[in-house]
């Protein structure tokens, strides 16, 4: 009997056109569609007299540009508010449904894409915006898309696409306490470095996988492009059809138990094979904290900042070396004695529901440290009225977290929030590059848990230790 | 988009790995609503000084490699983001090809779509060539994309692997939009299933 991995039967499924001499023809189920990437691909429909294909499998929302301060006042960034206006304009022209930044269900497009059972199992999503691996979380396959290649969609519903590798990374074993599904995904990438997933669709599969939530596996997923990895992917089971049930955009009743049925169908088959894998046990895993400036460069919160003579190649050393002055630290630093000015709770990695409860409980009845100045973001308007109607709005105020609207935010400082040059920063986001969080900002990547600890105790901190 | 067959072309190395896209075109100049416009940003950060001139230690501004049009990089190269502003910027500061062990591959993806040539040569011989690049002023090669070579001033040629529908594509300027449109009756088969 033939035997398949999930992602080659999603693959097959969804073939429009595969002849050997022509590169294959996918089709796409969904199309997620934000202010940024997107106008570009508009105007060259308009430039050769296209039209949008499926405007009803395509949605749109606003979430790089948006301010996250009060959203009653005006737009002070008249370049982003132009974007945003191009974007309404644009969905509009196209009879797109787009949930704009005065939407109940506004937010970063992939905390609403799962939250509003867009994103399904089986599913071929795309978006432009490398963090779509996200959505595999819910067992579809999921990947970024540059601007040339959204108006590929738009016009066509279809992508021209190479079959990828599959790669299987397998995690069993039970976490121990105080590690999360960010420090699994920051520590796999430590071990196959930024690019060791280039090529390849990953399947994160193991005991340790199945315990998480879809909400953590949506952490993984998230940052599977930081391994490099085309997509990230996880088969559906009970804990994925109990997210799905009830969602706007998921079946109901009968149709939702067919769709059960047609989604137990997906998972990898028993005797199928990988191109490649790698096993992971995870009671190894420590709490993660990264010190470079690529979140390859990471290690255990218990460890200390890298000697460059100490690497490997020519290459690595120059480039720790490039790191470690830009991040100004002194090889052999532990880690724990790392101050920081700013904290950033949020991003399409950890500003879901989960994300919020696990910092405001570490952030409850503590104070920030007055050296630091930290926010929260929530992912969503869902995400942050649900977080109201259970306190932890005031759980962060009352520690002196600023408490902020929907939007991508600091992970990428294309609104006003940024670092100062020089500045610290403690953050929940995906990519601790140059300059990412504001020019001569200083990331470090972390679990929400340990966010919130290092804005109390303004360095960071071994969360297991935590009191 | 311009068709690419035969280049030749002032070489710049840029010694590093894992450059990523938000090197290559900064988050702040992303908002522009048009296709145009990025070449005077490309490594904005690196390239310019606090004061917004040109930082005069960054290869780029070397007057040496004034008018490069093929970059030498290190593994990885444009990892990272989606941002096809990456190609554009790359391409409208005037490059047509990028040398590298490896690219990311939504990057690698963009670069095809707008007219320039990722080419992944094995890392021995990127290093040559950005030695060369560094001890020879003026230090030029040719690539020649219908024999998959790029060839040395000394007549030595390293052969890439592209595939098929890409160097098709490249060759003659496709639009590969239009190309699929062609099959509409298999997607619209495909969508009645």
């Amino acid at each position: 009997m033939k035997t398949q991995t999930m992602y080659e039967k999603i693959w097959e499924t969804h073939l429009v056109r595969a002849s050997a001499d022509e590169v294959p023809i996918l089709y796409i189920d969904t199309h997620l569609v934000h202010e940024v990437t997107s106008p570009q691909a508009f105007e060259g429909l308009r430039l050769n007299n296209r039209k949008v294909r499926r405007p009803d499998l395509t949605f749109a929302t606003m979430d790089h540009n948006v301010p996250t301060t009060d959203r009653s006042l005006p737009i002070t960034d008249l370049i982003a508010a132009k974007q945003m206006e191009t974007l309404a304009e644009n969905c509009a022209e196209f009879d797109i449904p787009l949930y704009d930044i005065d939407s109940p269900e506004q937010g970063i497009v992939h905390v609403i894409g799962p939250e509003l059972g867009i994103t399904q199992p089986g599913k071929t999503i795309v978006c432009g915006d490398s963090h779509t691996s996200t959505h595999g979380a819910l067992g579809a396959l999921a990947f970024g898309i540059g601007t040339s290649e959204i108006e590929h969609v738009l016009a066509t519903q279809c992508l021209l696409q190479q079959k990828s590798e599959t790669f299987e990374i397998r995690i069993d074993g039970i976490l121990p306490y105080g590690v999360t599904a960010k420090d699994i995904i920051l520590s796999i990438i430590g071990h196959i470095g930024i690019d060791g997933g280039n090529g390849a669709v990953v399947e994160f599969t193991g005991s340790a996988i199945r315990a998480l939530s879809i909400e953590e596996r949506m952490t993984v997923c998230n940052m599977s492009i930081e391994a490099g990895a085309r997509a990230g992917m996880i088969a559906p089971d009970d804990t994925t059809y109990e997210y799905l049930a009830g969602k706007r955009f998921v079946p109901k009743d009968e149709a939702f138990d067919a769709a059960v049925e047609n989604w137990k169908q997906l998972p990898t088959d028993e005797g199928a094979t990988y191109d490649r894998t790698l096993q992971l046990d995870a009671a190894e895993i420590a709490p993660q904290v990264t010190w470079g400036t690529n979140p390859g460069m990471v290690t255990d919160v218990t460890g200390c900042v890298p000697d460059p003579s100490a690497m490997a190649t020519t290459d690595e050393k120059t480039a720790t070396e490039h790191a470690l002055a830009y991040m100004d630290l002194k090889p052999g630093t532990p880690m724990t004695d790392i101050p920081v000015d700013r904290v950033f709770i949020g991003s399409c990695t950890n500003s879901r529901i989960s994300d919020l409860r696990a910092a405001a409980e570490v952030a409850k009845g503590r104070k920030v440290a007055e050296t630091v100045s930290a926010m929260v973001v929530p992912g969503s308007q869902a995400v942050k009225r649900q977080a109201e109607a259970e306190g932890l709005d005031q759980i962060f105020r009352d520690a002196g977290f600023e408490w902020r609207e929907a939007g991508c935010s600091m992970c990428l400082g294309m609104n006003p929030d940024t670092l100062m040059p020089g500045q610290r920063c403690a953050s929940t986001s995906n990519r601790n590059f140059e300059g990412r969080q504001g020019k001569g900002g200083r990331t470090h990547l972390v679990s929400p848990q340990m966010a919130a600890a290092t804005a109390v105790t303004g360095h960071f901190v071994d969360i297991r230790k935590f009191q | 988009m311009d068709a690419f067959k035969e280049h030749v072309g002032l070489v710049v190395p840029l010694d590093r790995i894992n450059v990523d896209t938000d090197q290559i075109i900064p988050k702040q100049f992303l908002k522009r609503i048009e296709r145009t416009g990025f070449g005077e940003f490309l490594f904005n950060d690196w390239r310019y000084l606090e004061n917004g001139e040109p930082n005069p230690e960054f290869v780029l501004n070397l007057p040496r490699y004034a008018g490069a049009s093929i970059l030498v990089a290190g593994v990885n190269f444009g990892c990272g983001s989606s941002r096809e502003h990456a190609p554009w910027a790359l391409q409208q500061y005037g490059f047509k090809a990028i040398l590298a062990p490896s690219f990311a591959d939504i990057f690698r993806n963009n670069c095809y779509k707008n007219g320039i040539l990722p080419i992944a040569l094995p890392a021995d011989v990127t290093a040559s060539l950005s030695q060369e690049a560094h001890d020879t002023e003026g230090y030029q090669l040719m690539i020649d994309l219908e024999q998959q070579s790029v060839i040395c001033p000394d007549g030595t040629a390293h052969t890439f692997e592209i595939g098929d529908f890409e160097k098709y594509c490249l060759l003659n300027g496709l639009d590969e939009i239009g190309w699929t449109l062609q099959f509409e009756t298999d997607i619209t088969a495909y969508e009645n299933r």
